[in-house]
């Protein structure tokens, strides 16, 4: 056996979706945490038999998105209706407000500040969606001992590949390699890191 | 067998136009699968380019090259190049500016709303609608960018702390669409390129010289497929459909409040931010026809990109024309109805005055034309379909041609009424905005992926895990699942 410090995993490969999912279910069953199905696309059905749980995503989005409503308004505000003896400090010296008063409007005008607040508030969400999901995927991540094993490469277009990682408490090279072929997996292969 | 009048497929090629209540349309037509899905979308990134794509990129190239001469003429003689005056100090920047951001709506439309409404057909077209939406919106920017006289002052658009102490104004509607504009650019680009990771990646794997490796491998991210991140992306992607869905409408409001938001009789009304959404998908969607239609055929797409998307398209044009129709109808009634002079005689004006045969125009072509869609026979072929496309597309760019020129030239005082006539520079400018549009839309579709390979795998029957004990489907199961009814095939 090889020196299992060396070793990310065990991979199967698989070309139908039904056998993939019953695979991932049988590995998770079988008390493998340290596991993953790769696809090339998203598998109806494959959160439950994996046991994904949902991500916290969206309320980092609804942080996010609270952040940029609260920016819209204390910018419009700010520079629109400064308070009274405030003004923000800086490196380069205070940065004052900025009140017009045009055709006795007043200039707390809430409503003709409603777009920016809007458009503030969804362009942070969309920061916070985009980036929190990066963030949470570990992406970017240019390199993975998976781009090393030839038939990983199918696994955006056609194929499904399961691995069992060596990190799993349970891990075992030949009871894992076993496992998979039991699975129905096709050209099961154990990866160096 | 059967025979039902309702098909018009070939036997040879069973398609998916069935209206047919008793079956889904398959989404993919063909005999496909997920490896002659990739190959067919990834070779168009991996091929050298066709002859017909080199005697387009060439073309548009110079217009674009045209475009950029123009803007350089432009920055060191001043506005004065174009035909705007006073009163008409609109001009065609601005009529431009509202029918490129406009194209831009369809895209997000079919991205994000379809998306909500779990209208999975949408999968076939939206990579290469979002791509649309981004180089409309590239357009549309630039033209107010150089509309503001001083372009190399174009930053005091921008809550910048300067040394002026001075701010922009929140309260005014050009401020507004600043901030609608740019956050519609910034999260369009953001929905489409997080939805080309997947996508990016297959054309990573399956890269073989070292800069397309490189290349790819870098834009990809390291995507790997592992459905731990599936499941973050798609709650992300869903995320951000729920959230372009309020922007796209809000952008073309604010847009129309540039107008509805001065007193000036033509522009000072209630129904301009729906009017305009409405008719900012219309022409989107004559866009969408007009890019869709030759490159389906061009780049050997029919199984993917089937009649019935076309079909589905010119459905939601005719609807989104009726709006328009309706938007029309309901201006010069107010107009009529309100009995406000001022009001009364712009409308007049439009439909009778020296600008009657812009405003004919686009009645033709925005509401008499594209009406042969009601036909089943012009929805299928594809005369029918790009007539009325390009009906649309001319007459969306006259509607705003009519909104902004007839509005201001005459207005509330006679003695300074003044005609609007576009100079060489402005013409010039309108080509090249094209030249420009094309020339990125050309290079993404032989760079990038053109359909989303990811997404319309899921809609495929392959896509679906049968639980039933030995893998088999369980009764009702297949109903989801777009595959074609033997019986259905069988009977023609």
């Amino acid at each position: 056996m090889a020196d299992e410090a060396k070793i990310f995993g065990v991979c199967g490969e698989f070309d139908d979706v039904t056998a993939a999912v019953r695979a991932a279910r049988a590995v998770r069953e079988a008390g493998y945490t340290r596991f993953d199905v790769y696809s090339p696309f998203p598998i109806h059905g494959i959160d439950s038999a994996m046991g994904i749980r949902p991500t916290i995503l969206p309320w980092i989005v609804l942080a996010c998105g609270l952040t940029g409503c609260l920016t819209g308004l204390g910018l419009a505000i700010y520079t629109m209706a400064p308070p009274p003896e405030f003004t923000i400090p800086s490196p380069w010296g205070p940065i004052p407000g900025y009140p017009l008063l045009i055709s006795g409007k007043p200039l707390l005008s809430l409503p003709a500040f409603i777009p920016i607040v809007f458009e503030l508030t969804i362009l942070f969400s969309a920061f916070g969606a985009v980036f929190g999901m990066l963030l949470l995927n570990r992406l970017p991540m240019l390199y993975r001992p998976l781009f090393r094993q030839g038939g990983f490469k199918r696994v955006t277009q056609d194929r499904i590949v399961i691995a069992i990682e060596a990190i799993d408490p349970q891990f075992d090279e030949m009871e894992v390699t076993a496992f998979l072929s039991a699975q129905g997996a096709a050209d099961v292969q154990t990866v160096d890191k | 067998m059967t025979t039902l009048d309702l098909q018009y497929d070939t036997p040879a090629n069973p398609g998916n136009l069935t209206d047919d209540p008793r079956q889904r349309a398959p989404l993919v037509t063909g005999d496909n699968d997920f490896t002659s899905v990739t190959n067919k979308v990834a070779r168009l990134a991996e091929k050298w380019p066709d002859l017909w794509w080199w005697v387009a990129f060439f073309i548009a190239l110079n217009l674009f090259g045209l475009l950029q001469v123009l803007i350089g003429y432009l920055v060191l003689t001043g506005v004065g190049v174009w035909g705007n005056n006073q009163p008409v100090s609109w001009g065609f920047p601005i009529i431009n500016f509202v029918f490129w951001v406009g194209i831009g709506h369809a895209g997000t439309l079919i991205s994000a709303i379809l998306y909500l409404f779990r209208q999975n057909w949408r999968t076939g077209i939206n990579r290469f609608a979002e791509a649309m939406t981004i180089f409309a919106v590239m357009c549309a920017g630039m033209f107010p960018g150089i509309h503001v006289g001083r372009p190399w002052l174009a930053y005091w658009l921008f809550p910048i702390p300067n040394q002026m102490d001075a701010w922009p104004q929140f309260r005014s509607p050009l401020l507004w669409d600043v901030f609608a504009v740019g956050t519609y650019a910034t999260v369009s680009l953001l929905f489409w390129y997080v939805g080309m990771v997947p996508d990016l990646a297959t054309l990573r794997d399956r890269a073989t010289n070292r800069l397309s490796q490189i290349a790819y491998g870098i834009l990809s991210l390291g995507w790997c497929g592992s459905s731990r991140h599936w499941h973050r992306f798609e709650r992300a992607y869903l995320i951000l459909a729920a959230l372009a869905t309020p922007l796209v409408l809000s952008v073309h409001s604010v847009v129309s409040f540039d107008f509805a938001v001065a007193q000036l009789p033509g522009w000072h009304s209630t129904i301009f931010p729906p009017y305009f959404v409405a008719g900012a998908i219309y022409g989107g969607f004559a866009m969408v026809i007009t890019l869709a239609v030759p490159a389906r055929k061009l780049f050997g797409l029919e199984e993917i990109i089937t009649e019935r998307h076309i079909d589905n398209a010119c459905r939601v044009m005719l609807g989104t024309g009726m709006i328009v129709f309706y938007a029309y109808s309901t201006e010069f009634f107010i107009a009529w109805y309100s009995g406000e002079h001022y009001e009364r005689f712009v409308f007049l004006n439009r439909a009778t005055g020296p600008y009657a045969w812009a405003f004919w125009t686009m009645i033709f072509c925005n509401l008499i034309g594209p009406q042969v869609l009601w036909f089943r026979q012009a929805r299928h072929h594809w005369l029918g379909v790009m007539f009325a496309a390009m009906c649309v597309n001319v007459g969306m760019w006259f509607e705003r041609f009519v909104i902004v020129i007839t509005s201001l030239h005459r207005d509330f005082l006679p003695s300074s009424w003044a005609m609007f006539h576009p100079t060489w520079v402005d013409l010039g400018m309108l080509a090249g905005s094209f030249g420009l549009f094309f020339t990125f839309f050309l290079l993404f579709c032989k760079f990038l992926p053109v359909i989303a390979m990811a997404e319309v795998k899921t809609v495929m029957p392959q896509a679906h895990a049968h639980s039933g004990e030995h893998g088999e489907a369980l009764p009702g199961e297949d109903a989801a699942d777009y595959r074609p009814d033997p019986h259905w095939v069988e009977r023609r």
